[in-house]
């Protein structure tokens, strides 16, 4: 593709983005913080982003693919359980969940 | 004590920047550097594409499709559809961070510098600073992780770090993780089952419709939490 194409398609990518930015401070102006309606797209944003962590380590499209289910799971549960040792420190689960993925994938293959 | 005075509200914001989200940022935007290099972007069109865009998953879309040759509509089309959770995450944020009256402009910026992982650290952090100094820790935040994106992707770009295999898959698993920890914390029984049910239904989704199944998960799954919240607050009144 050419340059030109490119620039143009990163800009516009970036405007596409925008819109749904945009569009969420024009829905705060004009609703209730304390309403129904708050609370049902505050329940919509915690699901989606649920959601979307929930298919990164269930149903990868990365790498993570090629590592099989057991060793995810696995290596959350290892996560979880060095984040509730070390009082709720997310440095403590994230290292030990990192640490043990890389071990366990060099280790399995 | 709720924390307050800008220097601490910004110091802390730095801390927990650096504690970690930095970091993942870092490793999760030289992912897409170098497969921005790889698609035929330059240098400068990737570390604006993180800048401007500021979503990996409609940047990843933006570069996919365009390594496979496709329209330009195409690309803009699915790039906005998978960035689309910016809205009820906008929505769902500004009135947490209780800024007030603030001009058009000045919240449209706010919402422009917003991502999920300000959104995740902040909605965590918030109850525990002074209404009026949160603003000024989003702003530290999300401006630290945002810069340590940018070198990020100029790094992957240029491929100045190779790692091992079994070393960049636990970078990459990485950032869930994260994001799975600091959701764990979340209260609230209407998010709660939310995120339960989002879970649920993203399976679902992801086998009859890959390319909004994040949307359909929060529609689907969010709307459940909230009916059975409600359901069971009915229940308890009566």
């Amino acid at each position: 593709m050419s340059t030109e194409s490119l620039w143009l398609i990163v800009l516009a990518c970036a405007a596409a983005t925008f819109i749904w930015r945009a569009l969420g401070v024009v829905v705060v102006k004009r609703i209730d913080a304390q309403g129904a309606f708050f609370q049902w797209v505050n329940c919509v944003s915690y699901a989606m982003v649920a959601g979307l962590i929930f298919r990164m380590i269930v149903m990868p499209e990365s790498d993570l693919a090629a590592v099989s289910l057991t060793t995810r799971i696995a290596a959350v549960a290892i996560a979880f359980g060095a984040y509730f040792l070390f009082k709720q420190r997310l440095v403590a689960g994230v290292l030990a969940g990192g640490l043990s993925m890389s071990a366990m994938a060099a280790w399995l293959g | 004590m709720l924390l307050s005075g800008n220097s601490v509200v910004m110091r802390k914001a730095l801390l927990d920047a650096l504690s970690l989200p930095a970091f993942i940022l870092f490793f999760t935007m030289m992912g897409f550097g170098s497969l921005a290099r790889g698609a035929g972007f330059s240098a400068e069109m990737s570390a604006l594409s993180s800048m401007l865009i500021w979503g990996l998953p409609g940047q990843l879309a933006m570069v996919e499709l365009t390594s496979t040759g496709q329209g330009i509509i195409a690309i803009v089309f699915a790039c906005s559809l998978a960035n689309a959770r910016f809205l009820p995450m906008v929505v769902s944020f500004v009135p947490a961070m209780a800024r007030g009256r603030a001009s058009l402009p000045r919240m449209l910026l706010d919402a422009q510098l917003l991502s999920i992982n300000s959104w995740a650290v902040c909605l965590r952090e918030f109850p525990h600073i002074e209404p009026e100094f949160r603003h000024r820790y989003y702003v530290t935040f999300a401006s630290s992780i945002l810069f340590a994106a940018i070198i990020g992707t100029l790094t992957g770009y240029h491929g100045a770090v190779l790692l091992p295999g079994s070393m960049v898959l636990g970078l990459i698993f990485v950032s869930p993780l994260f994001f799975a920890l600091v959701l764990s914390a979340v209260p609230g029984r209407a998010e709660r089952f939310s995120m339960i049910f989002g879970c649920v239904t993203i399976v679902l989704a992801h086998y009859l419709f890959p390319s909004v199944d994040v949307l359909i998960a929060g529609g689907v799954g969010g709307s459940i939490g909230f009916a059975l919240n409600k359901f069971l607050q009915r229940r308890n009144v009566d």
